[in-house]
């Protein structure tokens, strides 16, 4: 999977979390620039991306996480194993 | 209803699509408020959330209070004026084992371990009574999942040091005061931990992470469970379960197979499989669930198959038998109307996809459970529930034997020529007195599930019923109805306020299984009597409608009350002079009162 295709996918996720048809990611896009994503919708989108990757972060990369592009990193190196 | 929300739900899903979910919920009308204070120990706001999409599902409309992070025991147990305000009307304690500060460390004797034990015991103990006593409603309590870690290995289990050990103690205590204070009730976490899965369930990043007690992902499964309680409490639980028969309660297709050939009993793993689903379908009676036969079947295909020698389940364990060719959305509703009942009190078990498919087209209150191997059946059936018991009342293990004996009065109908004849013979006797602590519960739960014989559909919490019982401003009676066939129990409540010489009915319901026997007028006669003996003048009746209290609209009519106004929406007001009033009831005998 490249990170064109991952990015694809998370829109998909991010649409379905914020019940928001018009979001669309770039790689800076980030908390700020969406408006219900707070602290608790951040939950909600972690287990989403989790389930559509079929992967887990570790309490690190969460912790770590600044933009959707480093988002759209991890879930593509782990999609290489 | 919202079928995504219904049992068994994708988790993820419901928790992705939340938003539209509720938007789509917040479009249904009808549905009965409820204020529910949340008092956590951890993080509460996705439970919250969950909670609201799965009561509302249900008909139940929340608002909530929030205790700041992990302030509930502070929250309950000191003056607490926006609380107060808020005035709960059910109060959820979300505790778990994260929330218990004082384990015994390994070289703690035993009577310190026990000493403990009581410390942290006695912390939730005074925080219920301060709560019992300050808001007076139901509280739903967290017992305690297991922990993450075993330090002593098995040994954590059969030592008073181990957590596991003072875990379970912690738990028995907390049953015991369950089993003797009525509006406690326990939400069982360890069991649904461990169905969930204890490793999964405590997945240690959503604690360090956001403070969550349990993985959010268990979220849903932890709200749904929470809110089958809440819904039992509300008067919400389904009361009929409409089954099917081939390759639902037995393998094979009788009409093909035969007696012989169905699978049932314990000859082999499948007929065991299909017993076990039979007797635990069997106790449902116990909890006065009614059991109906809902199968394309000629008539008596149907029976030889409940006749087969080890089967457990017998053609008298049902109700009613719908053994037909019509459609199972048609027999449904009809068994619906013999039982003065409706179709959203039903739950539909076919193991057929294309027939649930239909039966949740045409009744879309009607909910249906399935399973792709039979084997899932009885887990599918127990975990939706449908039928959470929250008190186990004398009313409820006998309401199979009432509807029986309902049948068995339609049969007595039908030799005599004259229906007040039919009514006499009946020899009819009724309880009709003002409220009292003993019938309380039973009175509020009427108030909350009568839909149909209810003039104003006004419900009613503990904390505004135990009011309604202390005020001096009201006329009160419940009536209780018995006959040769049997004890209907408590069917009618009227609740009245006075106002100078004026009496304003604000409550008139009656439950539908006691319909034409007159019971509503021997209630008027009551009702005028206690009004006139208080010197009231005039009774006003009040009738709002809605989607299904239709058949009172004329009520008050029947009762020689003249109606005063009626707005564009129906709602209707009428009015007795109690001077000219003459008894209506002559085929009830009106016991004395007892709780004098």
């Amino acid at each position: 999977m490249n990170t064109e295709q991952a990015m694809a996918r998370l829109t998909e996720v991010f649409r379905n979390v914020f019940d928001d048809d018009d979001i669309v990611l770039t790689a800076e896009t980030s908390a700020k620039d969406i408006e219900d994503w707070d602290s608790l919708e951040h939950i909600n989108l972690i287990a989403a991306v989790e389930k559509e990757f079929k992967m887990r972060f570790t309490v690190k990369e969460v912790s770590g996480m600044k933009n959707v592009g480093e988002m759209a990193q991890i879930v593509c190196e782990r999609a290489k194993k | 209803m919202v079928r995504e929300l219904c049992y068994p739900f994708d988790a993820s899903e419901v928790m992705q699509k939340r938003r539209k979910l509720l938007r789509t919920l917040k479009e249904q009308s009808g549905n009965v408020k409820l204020r529910i204070a949340v008092l956590g120990g951890s993080t509460t706001s996705d439970i919250v959330k969950m909670l609201e999409l799965f009561l509302r599902n249900r008909g139940i409309e929340p608002e909530f209070y929030e205790s700041e992070y992990a302030q509930y025991w502070q929250d309950a147990m000191f003056p607490n004026a926006e609380l107060e305000a808020f005035k709960p009307e059910l109060i959820f304690i979300h505790t778990s084992s994260r929330n218990v500060q004082d384990f015994p460390a390994v070289n703690d004797s035993k009577e310190v371990c026990e000493h403990k034990l009581e410390t942290v015991y006695s912390h939730f103990e005074q925080m219920w009574e301060r709560l019992a006593q300050v808001y007076a409603c139901p509280i739903i309590q967290n017992n305690f999942e297991m922990p993450m870690t075993r330090l002593l290995g098995n040994r954590e289990a059969g030592c008073p040091q181990g957590r596991i050990d003072f875990l379970t103690r912690l738990n028995l205590k907390f049953y015991d005061y369950a089993a003797s204070h009525k509006y406690f009730y326990i939400h069982d976490i360890n069991y649904l931990s461990a169905c969930y899965g204890l490793d999964k369930w405590l997945e240690p990043k959503y604690w360090h992470l956001y403070k969550y007690a349990l993985a959010v992902p268990a979220i849903p499964d932890f709200a749904y469970n929470l809110s089958n309680i809440i819904c039992s409490l509300m008067g919400k639980n389904k009361k009929v379960l409409a089954l099917d028969l081939d390759n639902t309660l037995w393998g094979g297709v009788i009409g093909d197979d035969g007696q012989a050939g169905i699978e049932i009993g314990q000859e082999t793993s499948m007929g065991q499989l299909y017993a076990e689903l039979q007797s635990y379908i069997k106790a449902h009676k116990d909890l006065g669930v009614l059991l109906t036969v809902c199968s394309k079947n000629d008539y008596e295909n149907a029976i030889s198959g409940l006749e087969h020698p080890d089967g457990i389940l017998k053609p008298d364990d049902f109700t009613l038998i719908k053994a037909n060719w019509e459609p199972k959305s048609q027999n449904i509703l009809d068994s619906a109307n013999e039982l003065n009942l409706l179709p959203e009190s039903f739950v539909f078990v076919d193991d057929n996809p294309a027939e649930r498919e239909i039966v949740a087209a045409q009744l879309p209150d009607t909910v249906t459970i399935g399973f792709e191997s039979p084997e899932e059946c009885i887990i599918a059936l127990d975990r939706s529930g449908y039928f959470e018991v929250t008190s186990l009342s004398g009313d409820d293990a006998k309401r199979g034997e009432m509807y029986k004996a309902n049948a068995a009065r339609a049969a007595a109908q039908q030799q005599f020529a004259n229906y007040k004849d039919f009514l006499l013979s009946l020899e009819m006797q009724a309880e009709i007195c003002d409220f009292d602590e003993v019938h309380l519960p039973r009175i509020t739960q009427l108030t909350n599930k009568s839909n149909q014989f209810n003039v104003t559909t006004k419900r009613y919490t503990q904390t505004e019923m135990e009011a309604v019982l202390a005020s001096d401003h009201h006329i009160r009676r419940y009536g209780r109805l018995t006959d040769k066939f049997g004890d209907n129990g408590i069917v009618s409540v009227v609740i009245g306020r006075k106002e100078a010489a004026s009496l304003h009915i604000e409550l008139w319901l009656m439950s539908c299984r006691v319909l034409k026997r007159d019971m509503e007028f021997a209630m008027l006669d009551e009702i005028v009597k206690a009004a006139k003996s208080e010197g009231i003048t005039e009774i006003f009746g009040y009738y709002y409608p809605t989607r299904k209290n239709a058949m009172v609209r004329e009520l008050f009519g029947t009762f020689g009350f003249v109606k005063q106004s009626e707005d564009a929406d129906g709602n209707s007001v009428w009015k007795l002079e109690t001077s000219g009033y003459t008894p209506k009831n002559e085929v009830i005998q009106i016991k004395e009162e007892q709780n004098v």
